[in-house]
């Protein structure tokens, strides 16, 4: 086999709906499958992810996403987002993807680095108590960069 | 493609791996490891007859699984199986690498 040319995949999370969390976690957890080092860094609403109380409770986006095929104003209605996000996770237990809490667990596991943005912890006005205890740790953005300062090191926004 | 590991002709596809299982003895997979830079132990090959019970009832691989086997815990894979756990433990295990993305 071929030693890989990506060393290193940074990703920033930065939205909490569902199928964005899973994208990361799943391309974050596939560069470790590869041997390629992975980290994941939670900013704004990707904070969501990380938050112990809220992590089990995201939510797909039934309003202003075309993919769901609804019309945007039934999508709006109550119970809808529950509803999609219900079938969803049901699709995905049928393949096998771990909840959110157990994913977390797998990527730690794996050697993927989870970083808390601190602007939006303090936006948030979080503590590190809410957040998973499998945080590496509370980075601003320029100490991330500085963790991306390596050859063939690839950065992602999600 | 062909192989020679231990003057036997193995069948592999372009990226190593095993084309007919029942070629794989213990020895060639071995070999394979030696080859991956790892020296196979009683907890590897744990790991191998753990692949091959899955393989042999047809239940797929992935790292959830791995998790919940009982026979190794995740950091502990990755350990010994540096640089793509799941890849390399099937390589050696002379069966085709998992096709699933988790």
């Amino acid at each position: 086999m071929g030693k890989t040319k990506v060393r290193k995949m940074l990703f920033i999370l930065s939205k909490a709906t569902i199928e964005n969390v899973y994208a990361a976690f799943i391309m974050a957890n596939g560069a470790r499958m590869e041997g390629i080092e992975s980290e994941i860094f939670f900013t704004f609403f990707g904070l969501e992810a990380i938050q112990k109380k809220k992590l089990e409770h995201l939510h797909v986006a039934t309003v202003g996403n075309p993919a769901m095929h609804i019309p945007t104003m039934l999508g709006g209605l109550p119970g809808m987002e529950a509803l999609a996000t219900k079938m969803m996770k049901k699709e995905m237990e049928k393949l096998d993807m771990p909840p959110v809490s157990e994913f977390l667990e797998i990527l730690s596991d794996s050697g993927c680095k989870l970083w808390a943005c601190k602007l939006a912890v303090e936006m948030f006005h979080l503590e590190e108590k809410d957040l998973i205890d499998d945080l590496d740790g509370i980075l601003t953005i320029g100490d991330f960069y500085n963790r991306a300062d390596e050859e063939n090191t690839q950065m992602l926004f999600v | 493609m062909e192989k020679t590991y231990l003057d036997s002709i193995i069948k592999i596809n372009d990226e190593g791996y095993l084309t007919d299982f029942t070629q794989w003895t213990r020895e060639i997979g071995e070999e394979i490891a030696k080859e991956q830079e790892i020296e196979m132990t009683d907890k590897h090959w744990e790991v191998i007859d753990y692949i091959h019970d899955k393989y042999k009832k047809e239940e797929a691989l992935s790292i959830r699984g791995i998790k919940k086997s009982g026979v190794i815990n995740i950091k502990e894979f990755y350990q010994l199986f540096p640089g793509g756990p799941l890849k390399k433990a099937t390589l050696i295990a002379g069966i085709p690498k998992p096709k699933s993305c988790i």
